[in-house]
C-alpha cells in the first residue's frame, strides 16, 4: 500500500528529478537521444567559461536578492510584530496585495518605472534632480535586484514575523532587567531568537531567485542573463535538453551547497550568541 | 520604620486608559524585609511591582528606591532583578550563560564571572547543571535559575511575579522554605507578588494587601490575621465568620458586646482598637479555629453558647463542621483538629460551642 501522500510526492517531486538526472547522463545527436551513459555533458558544464560566468553570476544576484530583501524585511516583520497593537492581520494581508496581479505583470511595471522614459526618470527630470534620465536601473543587474527583491518581500516578512511573534516578550524584559540597552538587547535575544525566521527568509528568497529566468530576461539585459535563461536556451532553441539537464543538476548542486551553508552558519550564530 | 526605607512609594496613580490600575499608593518597604503584595487578580499588585523593576511608570506620583527617585530611569539602570512569573529563561543559552547574562556587561574576568555564576548557582542548590540547556530543565529547576540570575547580580531589591504559582503543591510548599532562608541568608530585600494568602503569611516579614488599585492594610502576617482592618482583608486572608452584634461602651473605657448568635461578652480596654466608637460597630468576626466544639460535659471554655452541626468537611488532618448559631442565618465555619479517639460529629447533633473574649474581631 502506497499512502497518497507518498505517491504524490513521487509523481510531482521524485519523477521529474529522476527524469533531469537521466536526461543529463544522455547525449543529443542532432535530432534523436543517444541513451548511452555518458559524462559529456557534466564535462562542458564545468569546463565552458560561459557556464561559470552565468552560474557565477546568478548566484552572485540571488545572493544580492536575497540580502536587500531580507535587510528590508526584517525591519518590516519587526514592526509588524511588536509595534502593531491592533488588526496584525490586517497588516498581512496588505502585504500580500502585491500578489493580486500577477509576476509577469509586475515584471512589467517595474520596466515602466525604470525605464529611459519611466516614471522614475520623468519624475527626477520634471523636479530638476537630474538632467538626463539614469541608465544604470533598467537593462542590467540593478533591474533585476530591484524587481526580485520587491516580488520576494512578502516571503521574507512572513517566516522572520512568525520567528518574532514566537518570542516570550518576558524575555526581553529579562534581558532589560539584568542591564542590557534596547540594542545590546537585541543582538543577545531578539535576533538569536527570530533567527530561524531568519534563516528561512533566506533560503526560501535564494533558492527560487538563483533560477529565475523571467526577471532577468525582462528587465536584465545582456549583463542580467542567468543560468535558467542558459537551461531554457538548451531545452528550447539549441535543442541540446542533456546538456540543460546537466546544467541543471550542476546548479542545484550549488545552490544545494549554498544552502546547507547558510543553515549551518545559522545554526553556528544562534549558539554562539550570547 | 527607619527614616530611609529602601523602597518610598508615593502616592504613585497608574491609569491604563480608563482603567485606573492604581489610585494613590503609599508604601515603605525597609532594607531587608521580606515583603508581600497581595491581592485577587487585577487589583494592582503587578503592576505595582513592574513599577518598581521599572517596565511602567507611574501616571503620577513617586517610586524612589536607595533615595534616589527612579523618574524615567529604565529597568537596565535600577538596582533591582527581577523573577518572572514565566521564569523568562533564555532558551538559547545555557543555564551558566542565563545566570551570567547580567554580569557579561560588568568589567569581570571570564573566570571571575564562570566564579559568580557558580556561586550562585550553589546558593539555589543547582550545582553541576550549568552545561544544561533550559529545556532540560524542570519547572522547579527554573525557578531557581531565574533566582540565581537575578542573585548573581548583587541587586539591592530581587522582584519576584509569582514565582511559585506553576509549581505543584509539594514542590511550592518546599520552595516557599527555600526562597525565606534564601532570603534570610543572603539579606537582600525580596518583594513578592502573589494572590495565596497563605504563601504571603508563610514567606513574608510584612503584607501589604491591595484591592483595586489601592492598599487595604499593611500588617505583618500576624496581625493581617488576627486584627485584619475591615471585613474585605478579614475574609481575604483565611476563613472568617462574620456575627451581627451591638455594643455598649464600659465605665472602664472597654465595651460590651451583645452577639446574639454566641451571647454577651466584655472587651477589655486594651484589647479594645483605638477610635472604634461603639456606636459604630455591628458587626464582629470570629476565625473557625477561634471556635471551639466542646466534646465532653467536662470541657469548658471561657464563653460557652450552643449551635446545632448540619454539616462537617473531612480534610484529613482537620474536620471543617458548618454551625447553625441562634439567631443567624448563615452557617458559623467550627474547625477542629482530629486528634486520636475523636469521631466526626454527626450532622444534626446538638453541640456547645466554646470561645473567648480575645478571638473576637470587630468591625464598624
Amino acid at each position: 500500500m502506497i499512502s497518497p501522500p507518498l505517491l504524490y510526492a513521487l509523481i510531482m517531486l521524485a519523477a521529474p528529478l529522476a527524469m533531469v538526472v537521466t536526461f543529463s547522463f544522455w547525449s543529443q545527436n542532432y535530432l534523436d537521444l543517444d541513451t548511452t551513459i555518458t559524462l559529456k555533458n557534466y564535462k562542458e558544464a564545468w569546463s565552458k567559461p560561459i557556464y561559470r560566468v552565468l552560474i557565477l553570476r546568478s548566484l552572485n544576484i540571488s545572493i544580492m536578492v536575497t540580502l536587500v530583501t531580507v535587510l528590508l524585511a526584517f525591519p518590516m516583520a519587526y514592526f509588524l510584530s511588536f509595534r502593531v497593537k491592533r488588526n496584525k492581520a490586517l497588516w498581512l494581508f496588505l502585504i500580500t496585495i502585491p500578489f493580486w496581479t500577477s509576476y509577469l505583470l509586475r515584471v512589467f511595471l517595474w520596466k515602466v518605472i525604470l525605464g529611459y522614459n519611466g516614471v522614475l526618470n520623468s519624475a527626477l527630470m520634471g523636479l530638476g534632480i537630474i538632467d538626463e534620465p539614469m541608465t544604470f536601473i533598467l537593462y542590467n543587474l540593478n533591474a533585476v535586484v530591484i524587481t526580485l527583491a520587491h516580488a520576494w518581500a512578502p516571503f521574507a516578512i512572513l517566516p522572520i514575523f512568525v520567528s518574532l511573534e514566537r518570542i516570550d516578550r518576558s524575555l526581553l524584559e529579562a534581558a532589560e532587567d539584568l542591564g542590557d540597552g534596547p540594542f545590546r538587547r537585541f543582538f543577545r535575544v531578539t535576533l538569536p531568537l527570530a533567527m530561524p525566521g531568519v534563516i528561512a527568509s533566506t533560503l526560501i528568497v535564494m533558492i527560487p531567485t538563483v533560477g529565475d529566468f523571467i526577471t532577468p530576461k525582462l528587465v536584465g539585459g545582456t549583463d542580467g542573463l542567468m543560468i535558467s535563461n542558459m537551461i531554457q536556451i538548451q531545452f528550447g532553441k539549441a535543442n541540446n535538453a542533456p546538456l540543460g539537464a546537466a546544467l541543471a543538476i550542476a546548479s542545484m548542486v550549488i545552490v544545494g551547497s549554498v544552502s546547507l551553508v547558510i543553515f549551518i552558519a545559522g545554526r553556528w550564530f544562534r549558539g554562539r550568541a550570547q | 520604620m527607619t527614616q530611609n526605607p529602601i523602597i518610598d512609594i508615593k502616592n504613585v496613580h497608574k491609569s491604563f486608559g480608563k482603567v485606573e490600575a492604581l489610585k494613590g499608593v503609599n508604601l515603605r518597604i525597609e532594607e531587608g524585609e521580606f515583603f508581600s503584595l497581595l491581592g485577587p487578580s487585577g487589583c494592582g499588585k503587578t503592576t505595582l511591582l513592574r513599577m518598581i523593576a521599572g517596565f511602567e511608570e507611574p501616571t503620577s506620583g513617586a517610586v524612589i528606591i536607595g533615595g534616589e527617585p527612579m523618574m524615567g530611569i529604565p529597568a537596565n539602570k535600577r538596582p533591582t532583578n527581577m523573577v518572572f512569573q514565566s521564569y523568562a529563561i533564555f532558551p538559547h543559552l545555557s543555564v551558566s550563560d542565563n545566570v551570567g547574562y547580567g554580569l557579561a556587561k560588568k568589567k569581570m574576568s571570564r573566570s571571575e564571572i564562570a566564579e559568580e555564576v557558580n556561586n550562585a548557582l550553589a546558593m539555589v542548590d543547582l550545582v553541576g547543571y550549568g552545561d544544561r540547556s533550559a529545556h532540560e530543565l524542570s519547572g522547579g529547576q527554573r525557578q531557581r535559575v531565574a533566582l540565581a540570575r537575578a542573585l548573581v547580580m548583587k541587586p539591592r531589591v530581587v522582584l519576584l511575579d509569582e514565582p511559585l504559582s506553576a509549581l505543584d503543591k509539594k514542590l511550592r510548599e518546599q520552595m516557599q522554605i527555600e526562597l525565606r532562608e534564601l532570603q534570610q541568608s543572603v539579606g537582600i530585600t525580596f518583594i513578592l507578588v502573589t494572590h495565596d494568602q497563605e504563601e504571603a503569611l508563610i514567606m513574608s516579614d510584612r503584607i501589604a494587601v491591595l484591592f483595586e488599585g489601592e492598599i487595604a492594610q499593611v500588617a505583618t502576617p500576624q496581625t493581617l490575621y488576627q486584627q485584619p482592618v475591615n471585613e474585605r482583608v478579614a475574609s481575604f486572608i483565611g476563613v472568617m465568620n462574620f456575627l451581627q452584634a451591638q455594643a455598649t461602651e464600659s465605665a472602664d473605657g472597654g465595651l460590651g458586646l451583645e452577639i446574639p448568635a454566641l451571647g454577651d461578652v466584655a472587651i477589655a480596654k486594651a484589647a479594645r482598637p483605638e477610635d472604634l466608637p461603639a456606636a459604630s460597630i455591628d458587626r464582629i468576626g470570629v476565625r473557625p479555629e477561634m471556635l471551639t466544639i466542646l466534646f465532653d460535659e467536662s470541657d469548658h471554655a471561657e464563653c460557652e453558647s450552643e449551635g446545632v452541626v448540619v454539616g462537617a468537611s473531612y480534610y484529613g488532618d482537620m474536620t471543617y463542621y458548618s454551625v447553625q448559631l441562634p439567631e443567624t442565618e448563615e452557617l458559623t465555619t467550627v474547625s477542629m483538629r482530629n486528634t486520636a479517639g475523636r469521631s466526626i460529629v454527626a450532622s444534626g447533633t446538638k453541640v456547645r460551642i466554646g470561645w473567648g473574649a480575645d478571638s473576637i474581631v470587630l468591625f464598624s
